[in-house]
């Protein structure tokens, strides 16, 4: 049995483990905490401290797993063991709280250093009215043009899926060419 | 109970902070990553410090801030290295040369530079000790430490977001691809000039640190100024292979298998 896995990383409650819970075959494995801060509460109730774990069964030989990382900071421990052997990463950010994009550039420079691994970056929650638009963002993630910058809605199954599917074209184009 | 530890637990403005409260006499040893820092205290104020080789002596403190020509510094050197610091003090200020609020105007400002090159210390471990006080022959000032908490404090701020913007100094630079950008015609400090010299894909921003002798938070700024600007860009360091993962991503080093491999999860998702 041959496992990959992939890793869902991002600043704190972009959606990640939204997204992991979207496509997972399994109830996803979260180690969820109840916020203490009462900043952070205002923004969501609970929060992953170590990590989330999802599964895509491919065949009897071949599972896809998972992995989201924990998006506060003082858990960034977590994410070297997490980005060890991953397959590519996707960096989820909310489009709808320019407060944490400086964040989530930052998490993609340190996860870009752990591994050179295809990624692409996911802006969620891009159903909602105060979204950002995606040009917008770019510039002030400050993404090369040729890196993907995709429109994402965590808790919708088929955008999930299309972000998931992005990364893997990423993967094997980066196989292909690095074959010539 | 002996107050020692990790500046990772406790950090420098804490540890000012608890000696101002607690009003404490005695030198704080912090040993950083490379080198050793010694900040005497009198009754919770700054009476003195010292960090690593640097001379401390006054001639080398009033050399640094231009109050004694290169001339006079090497004649005392030469020709009074056996006087101490107090001595040192009174000839200047009897020979007419300095008056006793220069030399402690720049004494305090030097003892304050080294504690606020601290700040940016973020590794290392500290114990205070009650019994070491400053050397007998050196000049002691009090500075009260109120304002030294609140500009470490600020300093510790930016140092985070810093630490955001650019989480790590073993990373690259080089020039964007920007057409029509001319560095001659953007107004650039001495500082920042000596850093864009060293910018070059095979110089990592600490290699650059260590040959232009900034502290961690010096480059920091500077290389953040220069990113704003959209003049340079963090790249991997040239020459130089990536990490490998420790864990295999791949069973097989077969490329048409892992290719296969990706493929078959092409297809297991959509049609999820």
């Amino acid at each position: 049995m041959q496992t990959v896995k992939m890793v869902v990383t991002g600043p704190f409650s972009a959606g990640k483990t939204e997204f992991i819970r979207s496509v997972s075959e399994i109830d996803v494995v979260s180690t969820e905490r109840k916020i203490s801060s009462s900043q952070e509460k205002a923004v969501k109730e609970a929060t992953t401290v170590a990590m989330d774990f999802g599964r895509i069964t491919v065949d009897d030989d071949l599972v896809l797993y998972l992995f989201g990382t924990p998006g506060q900071r003082r858990f960034d421990f977590m994410w070297e063991i997490l980005s060890e052997g991953m397959l590519g990463f996707i960096v989820m950010v909310d489009s709808t709280r320019p407060e944490t994009f400086r964040e989530a550039r930052s998490i993609l420079e340190t996860f870009r250093a752990y591994a050179p691994t295809p990624y692409v970056v996911a802006a969620n929650k891009q159903d909602l009215q105060d979204a950002w638009e995606i040009d917008d963002m770019r510039h002030a993630l400050r993404l090369d043009p040729k890196v993907k910058l995709l429109r994402c809605t965590a808790t919708n199954r088929d955008s999930v899926k299309s972000i998931l599917l992005e990364l893997l074209y990423s993967i094997l184009n980066e196989m292909e060419n690095g074959e010539k | 109970m002996a107050l020692r530890g990790n500046l990772r637990d406790f950090t420098i403005t804490q540890l000012l902070n608890l000696i101002n409260l607690a009003c404490k006499t005695g030198t704080l040893v912090v040993e950083g990553p490379s080198e050793t820092a010694k900040i005497s205290f009198k009754e919770g104020r700054l009476a003195y410090a010292e960090i690593g080789n640097e001379d401390g002596s006054l001639a080398a403190v009033l050399h640094r801030a231009k109050k004694l020509t290169s001339g006079q510094y090497k004649s005392i050197r030469q020709g009074a290295a056996h006087i101490s610091d107090k001595e040192l003090g009174l000839l200047l200020i009897n020979a007419g040369y300095l008056t006793q609020e220069d030399i402690l105007t720049n004494l305090q400002q030097h003892f304050t530079d080294i504690v606020q090159r601290l700040f940016t210390w973020v590794e290392g471990f500290f114990h205070f000790e009650n019994d070491i006080l400053p050397p007998d022959d050196r000049i002691t000032v009090r500075l009260d430490l109120e304002n030294l908490i609140i500009e470490g404090s600020r300093q510790l701020r930016e140092w985070e977001q810093l630490q955001d913007e650019i989480p790590s100094l073993d990373m690259a630079l080089k020039f964007t691809d920007r057409p029509g950008t001319n560095l001659r015609n953007i107004n650039l400090s001495v500082e920042e000039w000596r850093v864009v010299s060293y910018i070059n894909p095979r110089n990592t921003m600490r290699q650059i640190a260590n040959a232009t002798k900034m502290n961690d938070l010096e480059i920091r700024r500077i290389v953040y100024g220069l990113l704003q600007a959209g003049l340079v860009e963090v790249t991997r360091q040239a020459g130089v292979v990536p990490p490998t993962p420790s864990v295999r991503v791949f069973q097989t080093d077969n490329k048409e298998e892992q290719k296969s491999l990706v493929n078959r999860l092409i297809n297991r998702i959509r049609s999820l």
